[in-house]
């Protein structure tokens, strides 16, 4: 499991996890589910197309999802955001149907595309997703103080004279980068779970905004090494592990929350009402 | 004519069907869809396409009825989704996510099995993105009792789906289950959702269950109209994008077309970004008849029932 073909996968798997874990915390946060399923599912059309006039696929991968990005952000402004996003993602992938239906070879590909292949990650591939994840992680870090307060707390985030559109227009510009870098990799599919389960897990175990983001990557980590390791021993695909594993931390978070409510509710009758700045 | 229509096009009986399925599936569409943008549920109403294909993946490898798999992961998802927490909006948004991701999960060992079992190519395209002109004409019994059913149950939960979407606190006041009416109308998304995703595809259902109702709002507050001027804009998109997909055969020197889902989705498109020009939703405005009048007359009846309500 650990010999010298699999070094790629764990070290492409940990990277991936790491920016899942502190892209998907604000996903969760921000009610921002249906665009970070969308912007990978869509994008990988980008990867079709550029198969198909000989690009590299990051390339397809980047313009589609930075185009759904601002797409979704600017559009989504003055309609239903969440009817915008379905739109979007139908339009990417209608045009990905599209270009599909003029080439031959593309069943492999799909496959890939959609569900992963992080057992077969090349060395060459790793170091894109690298500095695409630095890139992701270090905006995180620029933007912190805005997305939360403009998440947790809009009216104060209006008296600093933060612009609420502006942020999400930059958040959903990081989460098209993280999807570029990550769509190769683990597939469009893979990352979205990642970027839902561990982070509502981990909200789950702490309210506070560190605890619960430091949370949110650790069971991401978790969850991959161990679908991973699973996947090797038994062969079926990295997603369905993945899938299954995020799913049951969601549940033993939301068993954790009710026990603890079910405690609170013994210890004090007055539960103190839940400061702001908290979750 | 002949220039608009390519020869062979009435007399091709997988287009006759595909015009037939398509049209039934863009109105069941048009009318669940209207209540999903007003709810705000478009991203259940697209997940559950994709946990009924992991459905249908499934039924694939099992070798049972694929109707059995889409519809029953369907409802199972959305029962699911109902238990996980579908009344506030984030935990609605984190219930539908990890539902999908389950599903998904499903879906990517669903179609490794079949891979490995046997040697079948285009069973991932086409479980993922599906075809109209590929739809077996035995399913359209089914299809059609379903579709009848979903337009029944949902004009029996019309009323006190509408007054619960627009006012909880109004609803709950006269009596309204918002919690049996939300999970009935997951029900009923979900087998509307499934039903169009094994006829026309999981990329089309999302587009006419979001497309027309998220364009005829732009263009009418009142709930009857945006659902008629749906149904219009849903089968008239499908029509008109199976044509062109058959003329485009013609189209290329390689006699290789363009998907209908392309030119679906396009025209779709094309009618969301027209409703949003000014003008355009200002002569809506102007020539609805009656539209003024309705609208009052709702309102009244909200403020009639509010102080019943008090």
């Amino acid at each position: 499991m650990f010999a010298g073909f699999m070094a790629n996968a764990w070290l492409a798997g940990t990277i991936v996890a790491i920016v899942a874990g502190v892209v998907g915390f604000f996903v969760v946060l921000r009610g921002a589910a249906f665009p970070a399923h969308a912007i990978p599912n869509g994008a990988f059309a980008g990867a079709a197309g550029a198969n198909l006039i000989g690009l590299n696929p990051l390339v397809g991968l980047g313009v589609f999802s930075l185009a759904a990005a601002l797409g979704i952000g600017t559009l989504g402004r003055r309609g239903r955001s969440d009817a915008v996003t379905a739109l979007a993602l139908v339009t990417m992938l209608a045009l990905g149907a599209a270009l599909l239906s003029q080439s031959t070879e593309y069943e492999p590909q799909i496959f890939s595309l959609l569900f992963g292949e992080i057992l077969g990650v090349s060395t060459s591939q790793i170091i894109p997703v690298a500095i695409l994840a630095v890139v992701c992680v270090t905006a995180i870090g620029l933007l912190y103080r805005r997305l939360l307060l403009t998440s947790l707390a809009p009216e104060i985030a209006a008296a600093r004279g933060v612009r609420p559109q502006v942020v999400d227009t930059m958040f959903l510009i990081v989460l098209a980068c993280s999807t570029t870098m990550t769509v190769p990799v683990v597939g469009a599919f893979l990352i979205f779970t990642l970027m839902i389960g561990p982070p509502a897990a981990a909200r789950c175990f702490s309210d506070r905004p560190g605890p619960a983001l430091g949370g949110s990557v650790v069971i991401a980590l978790l969850t991959l090494w161990a679908a991973i390791a699973c996947s090797y021993q038994t062969n079926w695909p990295v997603g369905f592990y993945v899938g299954v594993f995020s799913a049951t931390w969601y549940g033993v978070g939301r068993a954790y929350l009710a026990s603890r409510r079910g405690r609170d509710a013994t210890t004090s009758l007055v539960r103190a009402p839940t400061a702001s700045g908290s979750l | 004519m002949r220039f608009l229509f390519e020869p062979g096009f009435f007399s091709s009986a997988p287009v006759r069907t595909a015009l037939v399925i398509g049209a039934l599936a863009a109105v069941i569409s048009a009318v669940v869809g209207v209540a999903t943008v007003v709810r705000g549920q478009s991203f259940a109403g697209h997940a559950l396409t994709d946990v009924a294909t992991a459905g249908g993946s499934g039924a694939f490898f099992t070798g049972i009825s694929p109707l059995v798999g889409f519809i029953g992961a369907g409802v199972f998802g959305a029962g699911a989704m109902d238990v996980i927490g579908m009344e506030r909006l984030r935990s609605r948004d984190i219930a539908t996510g990890i539902v999908l991701s389950v599903a998904t999960g499903f879906a990517a060992l669903f179609l490794f099995l079949d891979a490995s079992k046997s040697a079948t190519t285009g069973a991932t395209q086409q479980i993922l993105f599906g075809s109209i002109f590929t739809v077996n004409s035995s399913i359209v019994p089914f299809v059609i009792g379903l579709s009848v059913l979903t337009l029944i149950v949902m004009g029996l939960i019309y009323r006190p789906l509408l007054l619960s979407s627009l006012s909880g606190e109004l609803a709950s006041a006269r009596g309204i289950k918002l919690r049996r009416v939300g999970l009935l109308f997951m029900l009923t998304l979900a087998i509307a959702v499934g039903v169009s995703s094994i006829a026309i595809g999981s990329v089309l259902s999302t587009a006419l269950l979001i497309g027309p109702a998220a364009t005829s709002l732009r263009l009418t507050t009142n709930m009857r109209n945006a659902i008629s001027v749906s149904i219009a804009l849903g089968v008239v998109a499908t029509w008109l994008g199976v044509l062109l997909a058959y003329d485009s055969y013609y189209w290329f020197p390689s006699s290789r077309g363009l998907p209908v889902s392309f030119f679906i989705v396009a025209l779709i498109l094309l009618a969301y970004v027209v409703s949003g020009v000014p003008a355009i939703r200002r002569f809506a405005a102007q020539s609805a008849p009656g539209r003024r009048h309705m609208q009052l007359a709702s309102r009244s009846v909200v403020a009639k029932r509010a102080s019943e309500a008090t």
